[in-house]
């Protein structure tokens, strides 16, 4: 408890600096996703390829890499910071995971909902946007919990570039107080405070949206 | 004028010729009904006609516009060609008067009070006006494809397609659907081809018979001709099975 206390402004910078990153990397990974799933589906096949290799790439290969690539690489040509090296990598990878939960929702997607669509008269865009996402975002939405939760807990290794989150600081913590089992057992409340409302929020949304369909 | 018009239209799906040499005019305000045994293409035909399916050569015209001229905005046929499904195909994530509104709401930009009133005129048409705040889940078969025919007309199209609309249905919902059929034939200016195997629905509404095996248009003749007196021996046969039960 006096770790707790004594510790406390530490503890909360690094909570405030995971959720950031966390929010940024969980819209960005959202968008980026849902846009990389639609290229994979749409006619034309090399923008299908695209979206594919992009999948590929960032899916099969270690977030940790992904971020050192970033951090060692990218910051060379385009200055950032730890904290946004880490993101960034975070984003796009997440990113991979998503596009590959929402095509299978949108596969998942009875193929009238599109047919049905265009010969109402909407464009390829509009009927994607009104019809078939909501729907595949509904079927997915178990998978894409699981990705968020993933992507909280992946935010972790900001900590490794310097990210100033919550097991950067838990990190420090340790190391000047030498009490590295209570710091770590601190640590993992303040993931658990993120993560168990984000668990029971998506259960309450696949709950309501079962009843509204 | 011919609102749609099929010159030697060839369809393949790979190796398989699923429209042979098609020739076929329909003139605007007239009501077809296309007939065959299943596997004879009319779904594919009347799917080409709003360019749900490709054709490989020869020239589609609706409206005037060639299909199969790359240039041609399909979006733009669209507006002017309504479907029904034999799978209804509403969507599923929005209510009755929401799946009629949208299309007119996004394509058409029509005010959203105008709108509102016409979609609910037509629900008042097909007998659904109680169920405009209710999701498709929640409606019959004949219910889902009285809807779903309401939401076509909300585009106020010219011609109209309908593909199997009764097949999916339970017995005693198909004369309701076949009741709104009917009325929409009545309005003079408007396009019908419909693809169905109601013969009673074909002998009292429609203008002209078109038969249909092998990816072939074998006969096209009106009504009374083709019920009276088949020429070709396919569609005698067709007739006397379809009649037997």
């Amino acid at each position: 408890m006096a770790l707790l206390q004594n510790n406390f402004p530490t503890f909360l910078q690094g909570f405030g600096y995971t959720l950031l990153s966390s929010i940024i990397a969980l819209i960005g990974s959202m968008i980026l996703g849902t846009g990389f799933a639609i290229m994979q589906i749409v006619p034309q096949k090399w923008i299908q390829k695209i979206g594919n290799i992009y999948v590929q790439v960032f899916r099969n290969i270690p977030l940790l890499i992904i971020t050192f690539f970033f951090f060692l690489v990218v910051s060379k040509y385009i200055k950032m910071s730890g904290f946004t090296s880490g993101t960034v990598a975070l984003m796009l990878y997440t990113s991979a995971f998503i596009a590959e939960t929402v095509r299978a929702g949108i596969l998942a997607v009875n193929t009238g909902q599109m047919e049905g669509a265009r010969a109402n008269g909407l464009s390829f865009a509009q009927a994607m946007r009104y019809i078939v996402l909501p729907q595949a975002f509904r079927i997915s939405l178990p998978s894409l919990g699981n990705q968020f939760i993933n992507l909280v807990k992946n935010s972790s290794i900001l900590a490794f570039v310097g990210g100033l989150d919550l097991m950067y600081q838990g990190n420090m913590i340790a190391a000047n107080t030498f009490d590295t089992f209570s710091t770590y057992i601190i640590v993992a409340i303040f993931y658990l405070i993120l993560t168990l409302p984000l668990s029971y929020y998506i259960q309450h949304l696949e709950r309501k949206l079962k009843r509204a369909a | 004028m011919s609102m749609i018009e099929f010159k030697n239209v060839e369809k393949y799906y790979g190796d398989f010729h699923a429209l042979k040499n098609v020739n076929l005019k329909i003139d605007e305000g007239e009501t077809v009904v296309l007939i065959g045994p299943s596997g004879s293409g009319k779904s594919t035909l009347i799917r080409t006609v709003n360019g749900l399916e490709e054709i490989q050569e020869g020239q589609l015209l609706v409206n005037g516009f060639d299909l199969h001229d790359p240039k041609t905005d399909m979006n733009r046929i669209r507006k002017n060609v309504g479907m029904v499904f034999q799978h209804f195909n509403l969507y599923d994530n929005k209510t009755t008067l929401e799946n009629i509104m949208l299309a007119p709401r996004l394509v058409l930009k029509r005010d959203e009070a105008e709108n509102k009133k016409i979609a609910m005129e037509l629900l008042e048409k097909v007998g659904l006006a109680d169920k405009a705040a209710n999701m498709p889940s929640e409606l019959s078969g004949g219910q889902k494809q009285r809807a779903a025919i309401a939401r076509s007309l909300a585009m106020r199209p010219k011609a109209l397609l309908f593909d199997e609309p009764t097949s999916a249905l339970d017995p005693e919902m198909v004369g309701d659907v076949l009741d709104v059929m009917r009325d929409i034939a009545k309005d003079s200016s408007m396009t019908m081809l419909v693809v169905t195997h109601e013969m009673s629905f074909a002998k009292a509404v429609a203008d002209r018979v078109i038969f249909m095996a092998d990816g072939q248009v074998l006969e096209d003749s009106t009504t009374q001709e083709f019920f009276d007196s088949p020429k070709e021996a396919r569609a005698q046969q067709f007739l006397s099975q379809v009649e037997h039960h």
